[in-house]
This record gives C-alpha cells, sequence and structure tokens, in this order.
C-alpha cells in the first residue's frame, strides 16, 4: 500500500502494517522531549496523583531553557526544581545548554523514523531529521511519561513543493513567513506538512529546521522533511546512526495528499508586521519602518547558520546609534562554534549585545523583556500582541539577515543591498 | 447550564490567553491578564458557567496548557469555535474543558444567555428561543471527556 511519509512513521510507531488517513490510533512514542517550564515542575504533581512511575527514563531527555537567566527568584525556583526532579528519575538532562528544539537534534537524539513528542510547540522542529515530532501539553505529556503511548490521528500530507534556487540572502525564515501569510495560521489545518523539491534540498540541515520549526505558526501537526544524504551527513558527523533513513519519504500517488507548488527564485526577503506571522510582506513594501532593538535569538533564529548570515552583513559595520542588537545564540555549542569562526567578535565589534542561551524575550521570559512601546524587529517565530514583553510593544518578524541589516542602516531594509558588496 | 457568551475573533492566540511574562507568577496571576487585549476586563466580567465562542484558529501557539487552565480557573464551561488549533483542543480535552467545533457564528451576539447541551451537539439560545447546531466530540476523546479529563481517564486504566 501506497503511504505517506507521515503514515509510514505513525504505522511504525502503531505496530501496523498500514494506517489510512483519518483513523486514529495509539502509537508508542520512541522519544518524549520536556523542558523547565512545562516539564518536571508540571508533570510531576499530575504523575504523583496518578500513582505511576516513569514508563521509561532512557526515553525521557529534560533541557532546561525556559527560566535561564530570568534574573527571577521564581525562574531560580523552576529550575532547581528541573534540576531536582532529573536526579531523582535518572533521564537524559541538559541544564542552559541552549534552546531544547537545537540541543536535541545537536545531541543525536533525532533520527529518521522516530515518532516524537515534546512538551513544546515548536517540537515541530524535528520533522527537519525525518522524525514525526509533535509538541503537546503539560498533561498528555505525564500521560506519556507514565504509559509511553499518545493517541495520533492519522494526518492528510499537505506538500509544499518549491522548486527554483533562493537568492543571495534569502533564507529558510522568508520562505516561512510567506507561507504564513499565504496559507495562514491555519492552513495547516493540524495536519502534515512536509517541505520538498530543489530549493528544500539545497536547504543546510540548520535552515531545514527553521521550516520545520514554524511549522507550528503554520498550525501543522508536524513539519516533515524526508531525510536524504544531508541528513545522513549530519548525524554521522555527531556520531549517531542515521539507520535506514531511506526507507522514509512518501510514496508516488499514496492518499491524502494535497499539493502546493512555489518559485524560490522570485521570493524576496519578507517581514511580518504586528501582531501576527500572517502579516508578512516583501521587505520593499516596508522599508523605512523605525525600530529601537533588533533581536537574533531563538530556535528559529539563532542558530550557527542564522549568526553566520548575520555576521557577515555586519562585516566591517557598526549598529546604526539609535539602534540596540541583542544576540542569543540558539545554543552553547552553536556558539563555541561561532566564536571558533570568528562569527561572535564581529558581533562585538559591531556594537551587540551577547544575551544568555535561552528562550529568552522570544517568549516573554528573562530580563531584557520589551519595554512600553518599542519597536523591535526580531528573528523568532512569533510576533503576537504582548508575547515578547510589555502590551504595547510591537514586533516585525524577519531573517535574521534582514534583523542584521536593519540594525546598520537603524529602519527595515533589504538584506541583500548587504551582501553584494 | 446557562451563561452568557463572550464573543472573540480570529486566532485568540495562548499568549492572550496566558501571557508569558506571568508563566513562573501562578494561575491567578495569569488568570488576571487572560485575554486583556482581546476583550479588556474579561476576568472581571466572566462568571461561572459563562462561554467562550470565538473564530477560526483558537488557542493558536504554544503548547501551554495554561491557556486552558485559565479559562478553567475563570470558571468557562465550554469552549466553543469555529476551529481549533491543534495543540490547544487536545488540551482542552485533556483538561476535561470541553472544546466544540461551530462553524456558524452568526447567530450569536456578545453576552447573550445560552444553554449548552453536550449530549444533544446543540447550543440552545434562550432569548431568541431557538438552537445552533455543534459539531460531535470524536469517540475517543468524549471518552475521556466523560471522565473528567486524561488523568482520570488513565487513573481508570492504570487500576
Amino acid at each position: 500500500m501506497r503511504m505517506s511519509l507521515a503514515q509510514k512513521i505513525i504505522s511504525k510507531a502503531a505496530n501496523r502494517e498500514f494506517v489510512s488517513v483519518g483513523e486514529v490510533v495509539t502509537a508508542k512514542v520512541d522519544l518524549a522531549m520536556i523542558h523547565d517550564s512545562g516539564g518536571p515542575r508540571r508533570v510531576s504533581p499530575i504523575l504523583k496523583d496518578l500513582g505511576a512511575n516513569l514508563y521509561n527514563p532512557s526515553k525521557i531527555v529534560v533541557v532546561s531553557d525556559h527560566f535561564v537567566s530570568s534574573g527571577t527568584e521564581s525562574g531560580e525556583k523552576i529550575l532547581n526544581f528541573t534540576r531536582d526532579w532529573v536526579k531523582k528519575n535518572n533521564t537524559t538532562f541538559y541544564d542552559s545548554e541552549g534552546i531544547c528544539h537545537v540541543v536535541l537534534p545537536n545531541k543525536g537524539h533525532l533520527r529518521p523514523g522516530m515518532f516524537v513528542v515534546g512538551g513544546d510547540s515548536h517540537s515541530t522542529t524535528g520533522g527537519a531529521f525525518g522524525a514525526y515530532m509533535f509538541g503537546i501539553g503539560s498533561t498528555e505529556m505525564a500521560g506519556v511519561l507514565a504509559t509511553g503511548e499518545i493517541w495520533v490521528k492519522v494526518p492528510k500530507t499537505i506538500l509544499l513543493n518549491w522548486h527554483g534556487k533562493l537568492s543571495k540572502g534569502v533564507m529558510a525564515k522568508d520562505i516561512m513567513l510567506y507561507l504564513c501569510g499565504k496559507l495562514g495560521m491555519d492552513g495547516g489545518k493540524y495536519q502534515a506538512i512536509e517541505f520538498m523539491g530543489q530549493a528544500i534540498k539545497n536547504l543546510s540541515i540548520n535552515e531545514r529546521m527553521t521550516l520545520s520549526n514554524m511549522s507550528a505558526e503554520l498550525g501543522a501537526q508536524v513539519g516533515l522533511i524526508a531525510p536524504d544524504n544531508k541528513t545522513a551527513d549530519f548525524l554521522t558527523n555527531i556520531g549517531a546512526n542515521p539507520g535506514n533513513w531511506k526507507n522514509f519519504f512518501t510514496d508516488d500517488k499514496a492518499t491524502g495528499i494535497e499539493k502546493h507548488n512555489f518559485n524560490a527564485s522570485i521570493l524576496e526577503p519578507q517581514v511580518a508586521t504586528p501582531h501576527s506571522p500572517s502579516n508578512s510582506l516583501p521587505v520593499s513594501e516596508i522599508e523605512n519602518t523605525k525600530v529601537e532593538i533588533a533581536y537574533i535569538g531563538a530556535c528559529t533564529g539563532a542558530k550557527y547558520e542564522d549568526l553566520n548570515i548575520a555576521s557577515k552583513i555586519l562585516k566591517n559595520n557598526k549598529i546604526h546609534n539609535k539602534i540596540k542588537l541583542l544576540v542569543a545564540p540558539a545554543s552553547l555549542e552553536e556558539q563555541k562554534k561561532a566564536k571558533q569562526n570568528g562569527i561572535m567578535k564581529i558581533f562585538e565589534d559591531a556594537g551587540a549585545f551577547i544575551l544568555p542561551n535561552s528562550c529568552g524575550i522570544c517568549a516573554g521570559y528573562g530580563a531584557h523583556r520589551l519595554d512600553p512601546n518599542i519597536k523591535c524587529i526580531s528573528s523568532t517565530a512569533r510576533n503576537f500582541k504582548g508575547r515578547m514583553g510589555d502590551k504595547t510593544s510591537k514586533v516585525w518578524l524577519a531573517s535574521p539577515a534582514t534583523v542584521a541589516a536593519t540594525a546598520i542602516f537603524g529602519s527595515i531594509t533589504d538584506p541583500r543591498d548587504y551582501l553584494l558588496n | 447550564m446557562a451563561g452568557k457568551i463572550f464573543l472573540l475573533g480570529n486566532d485568540i492566540d495562548t499568549d492572550q490567553l496566558a501571557p508569558g511574562r506571568f508563566m513562573g507568577q501562578g494561575i491567578k496571576k495569569l488568570s488576571e491578564h487572560c485575554l486583556e487585549n482581546a476583550y479588556p476586563n474579561f476576568p472581571k466580567l466572566v462568571k461561572r458557567g459563562d462561554v467562550i465562542f470565538g473564530g477560526k484558529n483558537f488557542g493558536t501557539g504554544s503548547s501551554r496548557e495554561q491557556a486552558v487552565e485559565v479559562l478553567k480557573f475563570l470558571k468557562i464551561s465550554v469552549v466553543i469555535a469555529q476551529s481549533f488549533a491543534g495543540i490547544f483542543y487536545r488540551n482542552s480535552i485533556n483538561l476535561g474543558l470541553p472544546a466544540v467545533v461551530c462553524y456558524d457564528n452568526l447567530h450569536v451576539q456578545d453576552g447573550e444567555i445560552v444553554d449548552f447541551d453536550l449530549k444533544n451537539n446543540q447550543l440552545n439560545l434562550i432569548e431568541k428561543n431557538k438552537s445552533i447546531k455543534l459539531e460531535s466530540i470524536p469517540t475517543n476523546l468524549m471518552e475521556i471527556l466523560n471522565d473528567g479529563g486524561l488523568i482520570p481517564h488513565l487513573k481508570k486504566r492504570i487500576k
């Protein structure tokens, strides 16, 4: 029977030969990821109430990233609670090393064909590695931790086929903002999105992660990319086994498929105006909008490749005197690599402030939250009203390249102007 | 049970329901800021049994369960919307708060008194003496809801 990539992974997890689109099945979870905000502090009382033990501690990874450097007593308490819980329960733990969606794959926990849940909506990031990974709330997570299972409705697949070639300075983030505008924040209909086409094949693993990550903003359950040689090489390089990755792709003429075609060659850098990612426009239509803060951060906007392109733009430039540039590398590891390659030095020379490797202001945490009436351009995923700070603050979403160019120019501008020279 | 309708628009996100900047401060504090932009004074106006009636993609955004918890804390009896964001929908059922799809939001008004009838999948508009149809909740989720949420449901199973 012909199946989509989503069907193949679900049927494996449900121990079935075939699953039909629309069917509700119970699937075994290969891995569960939780963080300090939605994790131990929330699941622990539920597990106690249930009188249940962890189904399998070796299949649980905990990452502290939300309350890291929060500068508050309540935040420190939550972090300490997380540390104690991990010790007691003997699970894998990455403490303050970076954002869960970046740390998890970098440490080799995600491999093609896995069925994974995460206690965070951007868990869709795992789709970049050919894993069926999606976000759930704490109560459902407690259920998974106790039983090792979860129900899932086998989704339809929405194929987003990007042919052509992105022009220099146009990034995966621009693809996503464009898609948010085109399809809307419910365009994914809580089904499976799968990215395909030459433009996707050309993307680095980091850039693919941005697509899968922001599939959450399209309202999809997952944002899959069929594994290829690049995926296998990435995993091999970090010492993980890519396994039988060649089995995981969508069959021709599988049922329940809807396909949309896009041309990457004509895509301009995109900017989403306040207060929704779906308010995206080509940068040329809102150039010269003034902002006070430029933020390069988050799982979707401060991975190594994000930092790298931003640094190319900032090199030999100074940040505009009316702008503050904040850079929060997505993980300690990415920051180290960026330091080794001279990227962090470029940020410092340009006058950027370097913030801790955490979710930080993207999720409204930490000391650098936006003050009243502040206007900010940000490489993050969501610009909902009040998300990044005060309810009167305003956020424009853009690629790290556009954020960097804006930081130099002083108002929103096209990053391609800085990459030509 | 009768309650009044709070009519909301499309894409009510989790930061409007439970703002990130208050996430470390407990459910009471979060609830004081629930819908502060979308429906000013909502926490003060809402009474036990009241009904949320949202537009499309209700609960979009984060997986934070507090977005449902604040509504339960404020004694909302049901969330009705033209469509739901997937994670919010699962969270709502898991916490025992009925989340029900209704495509017809043209015949309800903000503030009107309604009676939510889960058994017959309908919303009775008391003042107008008529009712509108609600979509039924899938069987596997109805079982969870009937038990009062995922935890009581699992307790039965684990026993």
